[in-house]
């Protein structure tokens, strides 16, 4: 197994750049960061759409997400990778196709997450900032966002390694990623297979268990910062239990 | 205190800071607020009363338009409330609002729930509204807690630090709706005192609750309420000792008996 990640280990990492495109981890980085990077943002905007007391901005946004959500991933990147060419006239790569896909697609649960953590918080906080004066995008900036998406943030980072997991296939339109990588990698040694996914397997863990730890971090700096007492008596509260196990 | 030797009803119009007229507010079919007509002048204190469901949170919710009214009008120092196309916001920041449930900001420390709405709202400077918040939060006795967390507080301290965050808009006039219900009550008195002094400062205060001691020494008029109508307006001397309508009759005696 040592010898596979021994011999491979570029192609792993960054595919057959620069004699090709940009592959390997590298470009399953890079889409998870698109995929993640642009989604985040655009589930914030489709779940306030979703939420907005006017018809004309609610209804689209609800018809997007019955739309997105019944359709497997797959069918919609084979859907944008046989449609844009067929509508614009021109071929897009599979690397834009697979990007395009996963922030439509993420930005959809992701939102889902959104809005549950938005309807979660006490309709309090809404009248308090509005008996404020604060208006609508105030409120949301200062007081809404900032406790729903911290309430929301386990959900969030499990969909942010939904997202990494889910560039994987887009190997179904050879796009050159770390799974196709690896299968390229396969067809070369051809005798090893098992042991050459479970190099992919290993890779693929280690990044989403690093984005899950890093995100726990977070989590817990915040949550101290946020209400220090509170934090010291859980753990102060938490601690004592191993001890007393036999 | 002048006002308690000003007959309400030759008062000036002029000096009126809140004027309800012919207010009406359905829910579907139910009559929530029937016929409402009332006014409250510059530096009165009125106290809401009324048993449960009587409509007084209705009615103080619809002062600054957190509830919509179905007819009538209110007019809150010279603005049209439920009139369209008035700016909501700029009128909702020159009144205080006070919460049953507090509803501080608990993502933000204590000094930040105070200085956020006059830094956001009125574009006041970070550092003149969080000097402005420290002297309002030692006001009410809790410039010892600026850097705490609202969760880090009692329910009684909360509820104070809620009085500071509206009183830093500088409001004209502050509503309290029912702001001691949901103490324990061992914290109703902090809270009652900090309202005491807002009152012996000339503040125009309207306050449902039923702390009726509160009510009887630091009021100018008491509104009584049952099933949506405001059955009678008296000084509390006059409404306790001899309350005209037997609903507020055997409202009063139910209160004494306990």
């Amino acid at each position: 197994m040592l010898d596979i990640i021994h011999d491979y280990w570029l192609l792993l990492l960054i595919g057959s750049y620069p004699n090709g495109p940009l592959g390997g981890v590298a470009a399953t980085l890079l889409l998870s960061i698109i995929g993640i990077g642009c989604a985040f943002p655009l589930s914030v905007l489709l779940a306030l759409a979703q939420l907005s007391p006017i018809a004309t901005i609610r209804h689209p946004a609800i018809v997007i997400r019955y739309l997105v959500r019944s359709v497997p991933l797959v069918m919609l990147i084979f859907g944008v990778y046989f449609m844009i060419p067929a509508l614009t006239g021109r071929s897009v790569t599979g690397f834009t196709t697979m990007a395009v896909t996963l922030v439509v697609f993420q930005a959809v649960y992701l939102a889902e997450i959104v809005r549950a953590g938005i309807e979660a918080l006490p309709k309090g906080q809404t009248e308090a900032s509005a008996a404020l004066g604060m208006g609508y995008w105030l409120r949301i900036r200062k007081i809404v966002l900032p406790q729903a998406l911290y309430n929301m943030l386990p959900s969030m980072v499990g969909q942010f390694v939904t997202t990494i997991k889910d560039t994987s296939l887009g190997y179904v339109i050879g796009v050159q990623e770390l799974t196709y990588a690896a299968n390229q990698v396969n067809n070369s040694v051809l005798t090893q297979p098992f042991q050459v996914f479970f190099v992919l397997s290993l890779v693929y863990f280690i990044v989403c268990f690093s984005l899950t730890q890093a995100a726990r971090h977070l989590e817990t700096r915040v949550t101290q910062q946020r209400a220090p007492t509170l934090v010291h008596l859980t753990q102060n509260s938490v601690a004592p239990a191993p001890m007393a196990s036999p | 205190m002048s006002n308690q030797f000003t007959n309400p009803k030759t008062a000036d119009a002029k000096d009126a800071m809140i004027q309800i007229e012919g207010v009406n507010k359905f829910y579907g079919s139910y009559h929530a607020l029937v016929d409402i007509n009332a006014e409250v002048r510059r530096g009165q204190v009125v106290v809401v009363c009324g048993p449960s469901g009587s409509g007084k949170s209705t009615l103080i919710r619809t002062i600054n338009r957190l509830e919509e009214i179905s007819a009538g009008f209110i007019k809150v120092n010279g603005t049209d409330v439920h009139a369209q196309g008035v700016d909501i916001n700029q009128f909702r920041s020159h009144v205080g609002f006070v919460f049953q449930q507090f509803n501080l900001f608990p993502h933000m420390s204590v000094l930040d729930n105070v200085a956020g709405a006059p830094m956001w709202v009125s574009k006041i400077s970070c550092a003149e509204a969080k000097e402005d918040a420290l002297r309002l939060l030692v006001k009410v006795g809790l410039g010892h807690k600026a850097d705490a967390y609202p969760a880090q507080l009692s329910g009684g301290q909360q509820q104070r630090v809620a009085i500071a965050r509206a009183l830093a808009m500088k409001p004209p006039v502050m509503l309290f709706d029912e702001p001691t219900s949901a103490l324990d009550p061992e914290m109703v008195g902090e809270v009652l005192a900090v309202m005491k002094s807002l009152a012996s400062e000339g503040m125009t205060m309207v306050c449902v609750t039923h702390e009726m001691k509160f009510a009887r020494e630091v009021s100018d008029e008491i509104w009584f309420m049952d099933h949506g109508m405001l059955l009678e307006r008296a000084e509390p001397d006059v409404f306790f000792a001899q309350p005209q309508h037997p609903r507020a009759q055997s409202f009063i005696s139910d209160i004494l008996q306990h």
